[in-house]
């Protein structure tokens, strides 16, 4: 069994975000990026599954600018096989996304392909959703459990309620949830091995894509910040306020 | 043209994500429907009837649909999506699930969790947990929008709609239910309470959080949620987690205990009209966004303020 799972570049999650002083977006000069933390997971979960003999090889897939490949080489020393990088300059939406990975579904033909929830940066949740409804076939989002069983999926789902238990014939589409695996620190040594594994550069092109943005960001700015709080010196102090002060508590 | 909005429901009773939905879609334009997808569902599509700026109601009635699978639900959207220009669904599990797919369907973006109306086809979204606010004009025919609960005030009942009942396109078994464990709670949902109770990975054990925690939310009548480290660590159950990746909520009062203020648990609650920080380490960042501070050791302070309540 392929698994293909496509990873993002995005900010670190440890960086404080800066928007714009011209409200054009957010200031990504000089800032740490890294591989959207839900791929990581989504990548360990793909590699878990080969380790433990149900796959047999792991594809990772970047759509965005050239230095992406280090996002595929990231995924590569956590033990994807080979990488696909799908370069364009143009800024990606989820919809355009999804029309890539789509292609190269038609390309690689893989049995699933684990996607994480959500992007950090564009918090858009939508990408594996659309790749699933744009491959007629099933979705199991927000996993935090992930079995194959006698050729079928069997996911178990983060929901508002609690847990639900899904089960869906292949190919099918997993989104994955924090609590899916902790993905592994890749080694030195598999850093160096990643080095030289294969990754091949298509373009949109090449996949006969059109990934002309469909919404336009008019302006970008930061929300308004709460003012500074008092430190209260014990909890009758504590109460006063939030009974007479912000009347949140009925006095 | 009229606007669709997807009800949130578990075939008993309407969620209340709808009602922040409801009011999101008619900040767009007046004519306002809700489709009530599910299995026996009557009462939530008559409940649905009842809210104030709610034009028409669809009901689609089917065993099928009592798990409301993300591709039932969303081919049964684009089978009566015809003549709307806006599809809108709550952003949470329930419309992140299946609402891309309609998207996906018809070709157009999804404009996700807006939390402002500024045109038919301009709207305010968070971005990088909450640290910046986009403003996006789709150019797409049909605007799909899923609508984040704590940017709109909740709709109000007075409302007297028709019922149409639809015929349900067969299941595509592109998935099938399994099985589901839902938390049980008599306490108010998260996203609706108006206190919220939150415990960290400062609480030490799953037991700590209970044995603290409980006897304050039940004073309160609050809600409870979570850090991610403490669902993580299993001191609560995973649908209560506040934040970026876990719920978004805006009550008058969110007590954080032993929760050190993470950007993404501040994405999820930094909007809370009063935001109380219990922590020993003065220097935490949530006594940065705090109203009420309150530097100590939580085993003390939490039973205090127990007490204290009466
Ligand atoms: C992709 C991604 C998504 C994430 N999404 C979320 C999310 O949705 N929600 C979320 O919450 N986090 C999320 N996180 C995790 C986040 O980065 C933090 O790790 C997490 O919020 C920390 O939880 P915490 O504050 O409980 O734990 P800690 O940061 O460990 O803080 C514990 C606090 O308890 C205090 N404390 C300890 N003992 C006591 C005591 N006896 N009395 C008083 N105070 C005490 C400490 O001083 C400390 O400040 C996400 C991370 C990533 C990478
Ligand atoms: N440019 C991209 N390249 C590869 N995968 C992506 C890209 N954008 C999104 N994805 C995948 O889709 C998931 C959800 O992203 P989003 O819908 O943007 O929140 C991510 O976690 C990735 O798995």
């Amino acid at each position: 069994m392929k698994i293909v799972v496509p990873v993002k570049r995005v900010i670190d999650y440890n960086v404080k975000v800066r928007v714009k002083a011209d409200g054009s977006g957010v200031d990504l000069s000089n800032v740490k990026m890294s591989m959207n933390p839900f791929d990581e997971i989504a990548v360990e979960a793909a590699v878990r599954l080969k380790e433990a003999g149900v796959a047999s090889e792991v594809v990772v897939v970047s759509c965005g600018i050239a230095a992406s490949q280090e996002t595929l080489r990231t995924g590569l020393a956590i033990g994807a096989d080979r990488a696909v990088l799908v370069e364009t300059n143009i800024d990606l939406q989820p919809l355009a996304v999804a029309k890539l990975l789509k292609a190269i579904y038609d390309k690689e033909k893989p049995q699933l392909i684990i996607c994480g929830k959500q992007a950090i940066d564009d918090d858009a949740n939508q990408t594996g959703q659309m790749l699933a409804a744009l491959m007629n076939c099933g979705q199991a989002t927000f996993a935090s459990k992930l079995e194959i069983v006698d050729g079928k999926a069997i996911v178990t789902r983060e929901v508002d309620g609690g847990l639900e238990t899904l089960e869906l014939p292949l190919p099918a589409v997993v989104t994955t949830d924090l609590r899916l695996n902790e993905p592994r620190y890749a080694t030195l040594p598999n850093i160096m091995k990643a080095k030289k594994k294969p990754l091949e550069t298509l373009t949109p092109a090449d996949l006969g894509v059109n990934v002309e943005p469909r919404l336009t960001t008019l302006k970008v700015v930061e929300p308004s910040s709460r003012k500074a709080g008092i430190i209260v010196p014990d909890v009758q102090v504590l109460l006063n306020k939030l009974k007479n002060e912000a009347k949140v508590i009925a006095g | 043209m009229a606007i669709l909005v997807i009800a949130e429901h578990d075939n008993k009773a309407l969620k209340s994500a709808t009602l922040n939905t409801i009011t999101a879609a008619n900040k767009i334009g007046s004519e306002v429907h809700i489709l009530v997808a599910g299995f026996a569902c009557k009462g939530v599509a008559e409940q649905a009837a009842g809210i104030a700026g709610v034009a028409s109601v669809k009901m689609a009635d089917s065993a099928a649909l009592e798990p409301q699978l993300a591709e039932d639900v969303a081919d049964l959207v684009l089978a009566i999506s015809g003549g709307y220009e806006h599809i809108l669904a709550p952003a949470t599990t329930f419309g992140k699930n299946f609402l891309p797919r309609v998207a996906a369907l018809l070709d157009v973006a999804q404009i996700s969790e807006i939390v402002s109306v500024e045109g038919p086809d301009t709207f305010v979204r968070p971005i990088y947990a909450g640290n910046a606010l986009a403003t996006v004009k789709s150019a797409d025919l049909i605007k799909v929008i899923s609508v984040r609960t704590t940017g709109f005030d909740a709709a109000g009942t007075g409302g007297a709609a028709p019922i149409v009942e639809l015929s349900v396109p067969a299941s595509g078994g592109k998935s099938s239910f399994v099985s589901r464990e839902l938390t049980k709670s008599e306490r108010p949902e998260l996203g609706a309470a108006k206190i919220i109770v939150s415990g960290g990975r400062g609480l030490g054990s799953s037991e700590n959080y209970h044995n603290l925690l409980d006897p304050l939310a039940d004073k309160l009548g609050a809600a409870m949620g979570a850090s991610r480290a403490a669902v993580d660590a299993g001191f609560a159950p995973n649908d209560y987690q506040v934040g970026q990746t876990g719920k978004i909520v805006a009550p008058q009062l969110y007590i954080a205990v032993g929760i050190s203020g993470a950007i993404q648990h501040l994405a999820g609650m930094k909007d809370s009209k009063i935001i109380v920080a219990i922590n020993k380490d003065p220097d935490a960042p949530i006594f940065q966004i705090a109203d009420y501070g309150l530097v100590g050791d939580l085993f003390e302070l939490v039973p205090q303020f127990v007490s204290e309540l009466g």
